[in-house]
Order: C-alpha cells, then sequence, then structure tokens
C-alpha cells in the first residue's frame, strides 16, 4: 500500500496529465459522436451571449447586404402570389384548390422560425453558427436551418436561448438533395478543401447535367421541405471508374455574411426516424 | 499590475483575440489556421507549478473550445504543451539562475534564440497533436503534415509580430533565490 502511495507520489505530475488528457479526450470523442458534451448547455448559453454582444457591432456593417438579400427574397416569394397567374380563357371554371385553408393545422408538416445568427465561423474543418433561439421557443436537434438565400445545415445543440448549427461547411455534415433539373437524388458534403464549394456524390451517369444547373433539397432528407435552393453546379469532374458523378457545387448560401436564418421544424420528423429505425432493425 | 490580475487580463484578450479576430479572418488555405492564443500558455511565470500550468492550460483551452463548438480539441493540446514546458525551459534557459531571476519566459529572460527555439518547439507540439487530431476524425497524410508545416510558420510568424509589438520589459530581481 505504502508503495502505491509512494508512486503516485512520484509521478502525480505525469498522473495528472493523463487525467486531463483523458477527460479531454473523452469530451473529443462524445462530441464527435453524439454532438453532446458535458456543460454544453451552460458554456453555449455562456458564449452564445458574447459572441450576441459582438455581433451587434459586425451587424451594423452589413446593413446593406441584408436589405438586398431580403428585398430578393420578398421579390421571389411576390413572384409566386396567385393574383399573379390569371386566365384570358372566361370559360374555365373555377375550382377549389386541395390546400385546405380551415384545417391547415392538421396536414401542416413543417413550422417555419425567424432566428438572428450571432455567432459564425468559416475558416476551420467544422464550422458552426449560433442562432439566438433556444429551447424557449421550441428549438430541438435535428431541425433544418436556411437563409433566404439557400440551405445552411442542422440544429445540433441547443441551449436555454441559443442554438448552434452545423453548417454545410463541416466535414461530418451530409444531407441528401437532387437535381432540380431531373430529380435525381446525391448527397451533399464538404471535403474541407475551400468553403467556397461543397460536393455532391452519387449522382448516376445516367443524369443529364451542365454547369449552372440547380441543385435542391429533396423531401427524403425529412429535415428540410422539398426544392429549397442548395447551390449550382460549378464543376463536373467524370470519374471513369466509377458510374457516379463527383460534382462540384457551389452554395447559393454566402457563409461569410449569413445574418438572419430560419429554423424549420418538422411535426413528424420523429415518427418518421422511429419508422425507419425499427424498419432498420428488423432486417440487420 | 499584481501577477494575477494581468494574467487574468491576459486570458480573456487571447481568447477574444483568437475567436472574434482570428477566427473570423477569411480563409486563405485550408492548411492555414491563424493560431496564437496558446501563448498564454508561454507567458505563464516559471513559478507556477507544472500541476497548476496544466490545471489553468485545460481551463484555458476549454474556454476557447466551447466557443469553437469542439469541447476538449484544444483543450487536450494545451495540456500537453503545458506538460512540455517546463522541460524544454530547463533545457534552453542559459543563464545560471534566470529562470529565478525573472518572472516569466521571454526575450529579455532568455535571448533571442534561446526564446524562440522553445516557442517553435512548443508551437509544433500543439500543432502536431491538434492536427493529429483532427487527422483521427477525418483528413489524410498529407493534410496531417502540409496543415502542421504551414499553421506552424503562420503562428511563428504571429508569434514575432506579437513580441515586437509588445515587448515585455523584464525586471531583474536580486535576491529571490
Amino acid at each position: 500500500m505504502r508503495n502505491v502511495f509512494l508512486f503516485i507520489r512520484k509521478y502525480a505530475n505525469f498522473l495528472f496529465f493523463l487525467l486531463l488528457q483523458i477527460t479531454a479526450l473523452g469530451f473529443l470523442i462524445r462530441y464527435n459522436k453524439f454532438h453532446e458534451a458535458a456543460f454544453m448547455n451552460v458554456a453555449g448559453e455562456f458564449t452564445g451571449s458574447i459572441n450576441q454582444r459582438f455581433s451587434r457591432v459586425e451587424y451594423y456593417f452589413r446593413l446593406t447586404k441584408i436589405n438586398e438579400q431580403l428585398a430578393a427574397e420578398n421579390l421571389r416569394l411576390n413572384q409566386m402570389l396567385k393574383e399573379n397567374f390569371e386566365r384570358a380563357d372566361g370559360n374555365e371554371k373555377a375550382v377549389l384548390d386541395t390546400v385546405q385553408t380551415d384545417s391547415m393545422r392538421e396536414i401542416r408538416k413543417y413550422t417555419w422560425l425567424g432566428a438572428k445568427v450571432v455567432g459564425s465561423t468559416v475558416n476551420t474543418q467544422v464550422n458552426f453558427i449560433t442562432i439566438h433561439r433556444g429551447l424557449r421557443e421550441d428549438v430541438r436537434p435535428n431541425m433544418g436551418v436556411v437563409s433566404p438565400q439557400g440551405i445552411v445545415g442542422t440544429v445540433v445543440n441547443v441551449s436555454e436561448n441559443y442554438a448552434s448549427v452545423m453548417t454545410l461547411l463541416h466535414r461530418q455534415y451530409k444531407v441528401v438533395v437532387k437535381l432540380k433539373n431531373g430529380g435525381e437524388r446525391g448527397t451533399v458534403e464538404w471535403d474541407g478543401v475551400s468553403p467556397l464549394f461543397v460536393t455532391l456524390k452519387d449522382i448516376p451517369k445516367s443524369a443529364k447535367l451542365q454547369k449552372g444547373d440547380s441543385v435542391v433539397t429533396s423531401s427524403t432528407s425529412s429535415l428540410f421541405p422539398g426544392n429549397l435552393m442548395v447551390g449550382t453546379i460549378a464543376e463536373i469532374t467524370d470519374d471513369k471508374s466509377s458510374n457516379f458523378y463527383t460534382l462540384k457545387v457551389k452554395p447559393a448560401t454566402n457563409f461569410f455574411n449569413i445574418e438572419f436564418v430560419y429554423v424549420i421544424a418538422n411535426s413528424q420528423f420523429l415518427e418518421q426516424k422511429r419508422l425507419e429505425d425499427s424498419t432498420r432493425k428488423k432486417f440487420q | 499590475m499584481s501577477e494575477l490580475l494581468k494574467n487574468t487580463f491576459r486570458f480573456v484578450l487571447f481568447i477574444f483575440v483568437q475567436v472574434f479576430i482570428l477566427f473570423k479572418m477569411p480563409p486563405l488555405h485550408r492548411f492555414i489556421t491563424p493560431y496564437l492564443y496558446y501563448l498564454y500558455i508561454l507567458w505563464l511565470p516559471f513559478s507556477m507549478s507544472r500541476a497548476a500550468l496544466m490545471g489553468l492550460a485545460f481551463i484555458f483551452g476549454l474556454t476557447l473550445d466551447y466557443f469553437m463548438h469542439t469541447p476538449g480539441l484544444h483543450a487536450a493540446a494545451c495540456v500537453l504543451i503545458a506538460y512540455l514546458r517546463p522541460f524544454v525551459v530547463n533545457m534552453l534557459i542559459s543563464q545560471e539562475g534566470a529562470d529565478k531571476n525573472y518572472l516569466s519566459p521571454s526575450v529579455t529572460s532568455m535571448g533571442w534564440a534561446p526564446y524562440f527555439t522553445y516557442v517553435f518547439v512548443l508551437t509544433l507540439f500543439h500543432h502536431g497533436y491538434l492536427v493529429f487530431l483532427e487527422w483521427m476524425s477525418f483528413g489524410s497524410f498529407l493534410y496531417f503534415l502540409g496543415k502542421v508545416i504551414a499553421t506552424t510558420g503562420i503562428s511563428m510568424l504571429l508569434i514575432l509580430l506579437t513580441e515586437l509589438l509588445f515587448f515585455r520589459k523584464e525586471k531583474f530581481r536580486t535576491n529571490t533565490v
């Protein structure tokens, strides 16, 4: 017993070093796997409030850009109003729209929620943004986040008033998308090389595509409603050894000056996930 | 200013500069991440015990980690350099008892060449370990090698600039041994 104490005393520093290393690596591994870490909620609240103070300064200098973005979005939405479309043919009968306005609540799947970005990074390999919405506003992990221009990422961590969003520019981020023209589905991920481009994989060679084609969200991703802008094809690499294209996609969202985003809650997300998980379990 | 107050002030300042200035800069290349924050650990006084150094380094690294959403990553690297610091200092200190006569490692207390060797060795260890941990979750060997070399270069440049801009005059203290 005495020897044990002597050993501990002799190597106290080294043991303390090992203890701290194991604690730190434990935090890291746990976070990489489940995106939850010890004290993350408390720390998120603290870092969020500091980030917010700093973002107020930045916000002021970006007002012009934000105005332009919002005006462009308004224009896009105004173009879709039903008042813009009128037939010259008076013989046509008015038919009730299939959208049930009265019972909207029952068939509504996605709910949108505006949020302000208070902190963001773009120059690491694991980029997150912090938004000023949290548990109090019913933001939960696994909600999609989009900007006025295109998709941004997914909520991974929530504190009382703030939430962290894993962006497209994160090495572990993956989202199912489709080509707007053909509808072929593929997966978007980031290779970590340049924050200006992401990679689109698993598009079959049978797809007809060219530079500048739009890539939009697929409703199979269950995080986003379908047909939201993701980006445009910037480069097509024809890999002869594979049946699939590897495409370079320019994200529609400008991650450098992102200020306002929408959080999208899918009310049937858990149900769908539970079903898919149980199916997977059955056939394993 | 008392030593405690000074170091508390530096703690906040280094985190602030790293998070809100260096990490906000537009990225130049994927291999280049400007790191300066760990200079805080290199500037801590000689008189601190190794356990205290490691404890403080852990808290310091974890603070940055919570801002960057990478809990444990920077903390692990900071604890490593805090553990290695006394070895490197003992190896490089040139004058007899300089670590007793001066307060903390600096150009005045150690001399230009030994001080920058000290900074270089610990920078290499810090970045090596940090990028190694990143490499474990993604990336390749080329990524590891390229990033360690490029980031060390940038960090050395930043530290040199910091040392020239904020030259720390160290008072020679006699009869302290």
